[in-house]
């Protein structure tokens, strides 16, 4: 394997084009290349390092606090169901023991055909429509042991194609509008009108 | 004045939450938008702008509330300066930015601009939590759709002021949401919170330059602030709870869901059990025991339903009004696993940088399941409230610190609140060697 393909590279040079300093664009790339290769590789670490100007240890190091970072493969589809607190009083508990049963893997499993990925995820903000999950951080919810069975059924069948990409697909529409003034620009700009502004309220006292 | 008659509280920031594409650059003019901030462009200076929010009395709507005219008027003078939009809504039964996002991404996009002109900002940047992944969409296509349409950029609407705005994904981590953590992310950094001072963001934030980091839904409030004015903003609420506020009501109401509502008018009560708002408990059971402000706060009781909602009347009753969430328990619900799984959020979420906080919640979290699953030990109540202690000394509402950032004495609110409220519910856990509630 050998990093980004060339349409990937050109989408994250653009990236990288929209921070004052390039190291931002880091945890963005990652997400990319988990749209590329499902999961973060070692190959694409370091095509990431390369570009922002830090070691690949330094994006693993950072990867590796974030939850939805994966330096291991994962399954085509992570299913999170949340069990914290609003949908633990919902049955967000025993939702995730019927997937452990449907799915037959613990949180943080992929089932043997790599379809599947359980996680049991941390509050997911969808808290009015508990218990909730996420498939590849795209929102289900309410959800009982029928409705999962399905989901589970229909994403197997290849029926939400269209609705849940596969998992390290995030964001679905990419930045049009190029960065139109450069830091520099700005701040030449503001000492240009702060000169201006001076001169007139000298005018002013005189 | 008669204190009864009914006034229509305007909807500040759910205007057009439930219109036909609400998300739409179409749907956002036809309901005047970006008409602040044509104003603010055209007809007022950054002063005047500050001089409204000021007025307003606007509560910071991320957790913390602190006045948001006040922090811009800290921002250290400087030509370099970066304002930064919190969308890290990680806490947890908070849902009302997510609504935001997702349902009026250019009011927020409008609020921003506004706002990076009012404080001079050089770029603009909104952290979106990676798991909103249609909202990273939305606000990402708002985005493109305000450039096409003049509102960013090159000298907008013909102004003079020019501004780019980036949309910046986070990826899982509840600590980015702490604002000096959000700009170690926004670096590209592993998310530790810095410590404070010198890292104050007003002073020293993004790439060191002074730096506002708002909440999603203050930000969503300056369009509203600028078109109406401050006084009218002001005008809404009792005392410092000015303007109106959404509640995210979650947990066992019959309709949990956000409801934008005059801030410190209503009580708890009226907003659980109005048909209009949470529409009573349910199966018509009693209110154990509710949580006012996300899970950072400390739990209250069915005697504190009439606490108005307003964040200095909850602050003085010991708890806050946090990130405007409300988790209501019925009174079959165990509180042992209540508290213990808001533990294990805890110490899954800690950053690992301080060890009270990291240490500590690793041990309260394996004391607290030991007595659901019914390993307990008496011993092990006093030992919870050390180990407490020892990360907010003194236990007192607001907590002592002994960590960088306020999550390390969030851990302890809900164990100390559970063992002060329900110490028999844990003895019954203790003695009968397991859960009562049978699980």
């Amino acid at each position: 394997m050998s990093g980004f393909n060339p349409e990937m590279r050109t989408r994250a040079e653009k990236i990288c084009s929209l921070y004052p300093q390039v190291r931002s664009a880091l945890i963005p790339l990652c997400h990319l290349a988990q749209e590329q290769a499902g999961y973060l590789s070692e190959d694409l670490m370091e095509e990431i390092a390369e570009m922002v100007g830090v070691t690949p240890a330094e994006v693993y190091g950072t990867a590796s606090f974030y939850d939805m970072l994966h330096t291991e493969p994962v399954g085509k589809y992570l299913v999170g169901v949340c069990t914290n607190i609003a949908c633990l009083l919902q049955g967000g508990e025993e939702l995730l023991e019927h997937a452990e049963a449907k799915l037959g893997v613990a949180p943080g499993g992929t089932t043997e055909d790599g379809m599947f990925t359980l996680e049991d995820m941390e509050c997911i903000a969808h808290c009015n429509k508990a218990p909730a999950l996420q498939v590849n951080y795209r929102f289900f919810g309410p959800v009982d042991e029928e409705s999962f069975d399905e989901l589970v059924d229909d994403l197997r069948a290849g029926r939400l194609v269209g609705d849940v990409p596969s998992h390290g697909t995030l964001i679905r529409e990419e930045r049009s509008a190029p960065i139109a003034l450069s830091i520099d620009e700005v701040l030449a700009e503001r000492a240009l009108s702060d000169a201006a502004i001076a001169q007139r309220k000298a005018q002013v006292q005189s | 004045m008669d204190e009864n008659a009914e006034r229509i509280v305007p909807k500040i920031v759910t205007s057009r939450i439930g219109l036909d594409g609400s998300h739409t650059l179409e749907t956002y003019l036809a309901t005047g938008g970006y008409s602040a901030l044509r104003k603010a462009l055209t007809s007022m200076t950054p002063e005047e702008i500050q001089a409204e929010v000021m007025t307003s009395n606007l509560l910071g709507r991320g957790g913390a509330g602190f006045e948001v005219g006040r922090k811009w008027s800290m921002l250290k003078n400087s030509p370099l300066r970066y304002l930064v939009v919190n969308g890290d809504e990680s806490e947890p039964a908070t849902f009302k930015d997510h609504m935001l996002i997702e349902g009026d991404p250019h009011q927020l996009v409008e609020g921003t601009i506004i706002t990076a002109y009012a404080v001079g900002a050089a770029r603009a940047f909104i952290y979106i939590r990676g798991e909103f992944a249609l909202g990273l969409e939305r606000v990402q296509r708002a985005i493109d759709e305000a450039y096409t349409y003049g509102a960013l950029g090159r000298n907008i609407f013909g102004s003079g002021f020019s501004l780019d705005l980036v949309v910046h994904p986070g990826a899982g981590a509840y600590i980015c949401g702490e604002e000096t953590a959000l700009i170690e992310s926004l670096e590209g950094k592993r998310g530790y919170p810095r410590i404070k001072p010198p890292f104050f963001p007003a002073v020293i934030g993004l790439y060191g330059a002074p730096t506002i980091v708002n909440n999603v839904e203050s930000m969503s409030n300056i369009p509203w602030i600028v078109n109406n004015g401050g006084a009218a903003f002001a005008s809404l609420g009792i005392g410092r709870s000015t303007g109106t506020r959404i509640f995210a009501l979650a947990g066992h109401v019959n309709r949990p869901g956000n409801y934008e509502v005059e801030m410190a008018k209503l009580t708890f009560r009226d907003l659980v059990y109005k048909p209009e708002y949470g529409g009573g408990m349910r199966m018509g059971r009693g209110v154990k025991a509710f949580i006012p402000g996300g899970v950072s706060a400390p739990w209250f009781g069915p005697d504190q339903l009439d606490l108005p909602l307003a964040q200095d009347d909850v602050a003085k009753a010991g708890s806050m009004l946090g990130s405007g969430s409300i988790v209501m328990m019925d009174d079959h619900t165990c509180m042992v696993r209540a508290a213990w799984r808001i533990t294990k959020f805890f110490n899954r979420e800690s950053c690992g940088q301080c060890t009270p906080c990291r240490e500590g919640s690793g041990w309260i979290e394996k004391m607290m399941r030991r007595i659901e699953t019914g390993a307990g030990r008496e011993s092990d109540l006093d030992m919870l409230l050390d180990a407490c202690d020892n990360i907010a000394p003194g236990l007192s509402w607001p907590p002592a610190q002994t960590t960088i950032c306020v999550l390390g004495p969030s851990i302890p609110s809900s164990v100390v609140a559970g063992i002060r409220m329900f110490r028999d519910e844990f003895l019954i856990h203790i003695k009968e060697g397991g859960c009562p509630y049978g699980r």
